[in-house]
């Protein structure tokens, strides 16, 4: 008996200790990034671009990655709307009853979710390659849109899913068309979609592997689509080798940007996931 | 009623959040008998039932005041030892829940857990309980098959021949035989009073009839308070209590 | 919209069918047997051996399993088993965050963290000289990443496991840790396996942050010490080049096409495991 008391206290030990490391990582990176970016925060920072040449110029700041990361994650989520809102919808409207097919669907997006950015940044370097874009802001939209899509598709339609089949029932028999009914939905489930634009907009600006190879780098704020783009991520990844302090200064900053961006959207988008919830029925 | 009850109950009292479902329950079980609870849904029966193997712990937000005293020894008090008084108890549920191995493991899990390794001695474990449910004949060709693949009738009197091989003094019955069809209970219910020679068994059941049939005595509880407590017959056919009176008087046919 | 799911849907082909056809000039000079297990690689030569980077990337994954699964499985427990539910409150949020920080964020805490760590107080008891720049690294970096996705399958699959189950053992005078070990992991173990799947094939993707700790070097691993170069680094350290070098673009776009195919197997296992797992704990 002491033998058993023993051995369950012994493993309780080791489960606070590993929950402790699991939980407790997040504040060591938080902190580690804190630690290191904030120094190296100042209003220049924000909004100055990077003076003579990102790898190793001391000046400037940050905003041609702030801009550009806002700008390829802003344009992929919009473009990753308009194709997986109509998808989220004909898979649960217009293909209820169709059981294998809708799971069949289902099973690829998630598929396709599982994929890595790496593989969506190649495909859409060939695309681009294909159809002769250069490295810029359009490529860079078109790769974090596919990576996008199927991270839409999904939050979308579990979401809508949440809807009780009986409303959809009652509405479609009233008269309502399959179309109408859509409509009603999209608006019941307009904090659903809040949280997945969130969501992709996270992914979309913090991801490396999709923009490397298709938004090229710049020190200037792109100002048509054919462009190169800077992105928080790459300016990471690119400056922070640097052996010139301030470059690496400017990585540090940027990952803190990105970290405090990141978080802020993970924490709303939980938010509204859980007062969506508290609201339906 | 007896001296030297087995269960001791004194002023209990069981909250859960703001709702007290147990108030002031003082009764005493007495021993090597079937004592029957009775009573509407939702008025503490199973409440009561598990206070005596402190399965409510695990409740959240409970608050448990009061003595349950097992063989004079309380076993709320914080230094007791629970899974030594779990040990005492054997539960059986509404619905049976055989545990995910063989039907084999199912029975020897018990043993095990408390000491038993010897394959001899458990194999003899085994085929006692079995035998002692009734299951042994039906099984005995296929002990190291899952235990999932048996009828639900059968599956109960796995778990009843599960508990019985910790050597438990008493055996608790939470509605044991409401899952089941008319002929797993009535073999259930035959051994209920087959086994009161060796255990004290309290059961909690909804079904008067079944009441009737099995038990020596009948506590019947209403919103969380005990309202009566006597013999079978007693209190079935002369009920001393109005709201006793109301709640069996259908049932006098 | 009809058009447009089949249109997204086909994008699966159009990246198997896309990345197979980039790849087929390299398939033609090269068997798939050499490709996959000859460890030349010497791009200008034209001799590409996959085999060390598929290496990397095992090493680099397993590593992280090793130090995840046990770490992952203790913390499900206790948050579904022990914790109090104040302290549940706080913990579970700090976990999911965790699944927000993108991938560079790990691979600057790596390399802030993690290398200086090894370098300066891991490796000099056991090897001569190490830059901390290491397949280890890498492996822990993963690890970090992939907790929320197995802390998440693993507790929402143990709290599937119906509490009278759980009661029936206790009954029987099991204590809590009897209870998980023999009963709660024999009911959770397809969501457990499912769970390590998935991680599995999240872990063989991610590019980044092991990019920035791994070390680059393209040898085989023969300790944690050693440095890696997994697959995706492979791909994204050498986009540059591959215009110039013949044959290389080619080589690249294969072994997108291998990392395509192994995460796609993954996936659809797993998530054919998830399902039956559901609907057999829902039955």
């Amino acid at each position: 008996m002491i033998r058993r008391k023993l051995e369950e206290n012994f493993f309780r030990v080791l489960m606070v200790l590993a929950t402790i490391a699991v939980a407790g990582s997040f504040f060591l990176i938080v902190g580690t990034i804190f630690y290191k970016g904030v120094p190296f925060m100042n209003w220049d920072m924000i909004t100055k671009i990077p003076g003579g040449g990102f790898y190793i110029g001391k000046e400037g700041g940050v905003l041609n990655a702030i801009i550009g990361s806002l700008y390829v994650a802003g344009g992929a989520t919009i473009l990753g709307l308009l194709v997986s809102i109509p998808v989220a919808i004909y898979i649960n409207m217009y293909l209820s009853g169709k059981n294998f097919i809708v799971n069949s669907l289902r099973i690829i997006f998630d598929v396709l979710f599982g994929i890595p950015s790496i593989v969506y940044g190649a495909f859409g370097f060939l695309i681009m390659v294909y159809f002769g874009i250069r490295a810029s802001l359009l490529g860079g939209i078109l790769a974090v849109t596919l990576l996008v899509i199927p991270i839409l598709v999904r939050t979308l339609d579990e979401v809508i899913r949440t809807v009780p089949r009986e409303l959809r029932d009652a509405s479609l028999s009233l008269g309502a068309t399959r179309w109408e009914m859509s409509k009603v939905i999209l608006r019941q489930i307009r904090p659903g979609i809040f949280t997945a634009i969130l969501l992709s907009f996270g992914r979309g600006i913090g991801d490396v592997a999709s923009v490397l190879f298709t938004a090229g780098f710049s020190d200037n704020i792109p100002t048509s689509l054919h462009q190169p783009a800077a992105t928080l991520p790459l300016a990471i990844f690119f400056q922070l080798g640097s052996p010139v302090e301030e470059v690496q200064g400017r990585a540090y900053a940027s990952a803190l940007i990105l970290t405090i961006v990141v978080l802020i959207i993970t924490v709303l988008s939980s938010v509204l996931s859980k007062r969506f919830s508290k609201n339906s029925i | 009623m007896t001296n030297n009850p087995h269960i001791s109950v004194q002023h209990l009292n069981v909250n859960i959040g703001d709702n007290p479902i147990l108030k002031d329950i003082t009764i005493n079980i007495p021993n090597k008998k079937v004592i029957s609870i009775i009573g509407p849904s939702g008025c503490g029966k199973t409440t009561l039932l598990k206070s005596f193997n402190r399965l409510l712990d695990d409740t959240a937000d409970v608050k448990i005041t009061g003595k349950v005293l097992v063989d004079g020894e309380d076993i709320y008090d914080p230094k007791a030892e629970v899974t030594h008084i779990r040990k005492k108890m054997g539960l059986l549920s509404q619905r049976p829940y055989p545990l995910p191995m063989s039907i084999y493991d199912n029975v020897a899990y018990g043993p095990r857990i408390h000491g038993t390794r010897k394959k001899a001695d458990l194999d003899e474990i085994v085929e006692t309980q079995l035998k002692a449910t009734g299951l042994w004949n039906e099984v005995k060709d296929r002990l190291h098959a899952p235990a999932t693949r048996l009828s639900i009738g059968q599956q109960q009197r796995l778990c009843l021949a599960r508990g019985l091989a910790v050597e438990p003094e008493i055996i608790l019955g939470d509605e044991s035989t409401s899952a089941l069809d008319p002929v797993s209970t009535s073999i259930i219910e035959d051994l209920f009073i087959k086994l009161k020679e060796k255990y004290t068994i309290v059961l909690v059941t909804h079904i008067l009839r079944q009441a009737r049939r099995v038990s020596d005595y009948i506590i019947f509880v209403y919103m969380g308070k005990v309202i009566e407590f006597g013999l079978t017959e007693e209190l079935l056919l002369n009920p001393q209590e109005e709201l006793t009176k109301e709640y069996v008087k259908g049932f006098i046919s | 919209m009809l058009v447009l799911t089949l249109a997204s849907v086909s994008i699966v082909i159009l990246i198997g069918v896309g990345l197979y056809y980039k790849s087929i000039p390299v398939l033609h000079k090269l068997s798939w047997g050499t490709l996959l297990t000859s460890s030349q690689w010497k791009p200008l030569k034209g001799l590409f051996g996959f085999f060390p980077f598929i290496m990397g990337t095992l090493w680099v994954t397993a590593i992280s399993i090793i130090i995840a699964l046990p770490l992952c499985l203790l913390t499900s427990f206790y948050i579904t088993e022990y914790a109090p539910s104040r302290i549940r409150k706080i913990l579970v949020p700090f976990v999911n965050l965790l699944s927000g920080i993108p991938p560079v964020i790990f691979g600057v805490w790596g390399v802030l963290f993690i290398i200086p760590l090894i370098q300066n107080h891991i490796a000099p008891h056991f090897v001569e000289f190490s830059t901390g720049y290491s397949v280890l690294a890498g492996g822990i970096v993963l690890a970090v990443m992939i907790f929320p996705l197995i802390v998440s399958i693993v507790c929402e699959v143990l709290n599937t496991i119906p509490k009278e189950l759980k009661d029936a053992s206790l009954a029987l005078g099991a204590t809590k840790w009897e209870t998980i070990r023999k009963v709660s992991i024999r009911k959770a173990s397809p969501g457990i396996i499912a769970a390590v799947v998935l991680a599995i094939s999240r872990a063989f993707g991610e590019t980044i942050a092991v990019l920035m700790v791994c070390g680059n070097n393209a040898v085989v691993p023969h300790s944690v010490f050693d440095p890696g170069y997994p697959l995706p680094a492979l791909i994204a350290n050498n986009y540059g080049e591959m215009l110039s070098i013949p044959m290389y673009e080619s080589a690249l776009m294969f072994a997108a096409l291998l990392l395509f195919i192994i995460i796609f197997l993954f996936n659809i296992i797993s998530r054919i495991i998830l399902i039956r797992v559901e609907r057999r704990l829902a039955a």
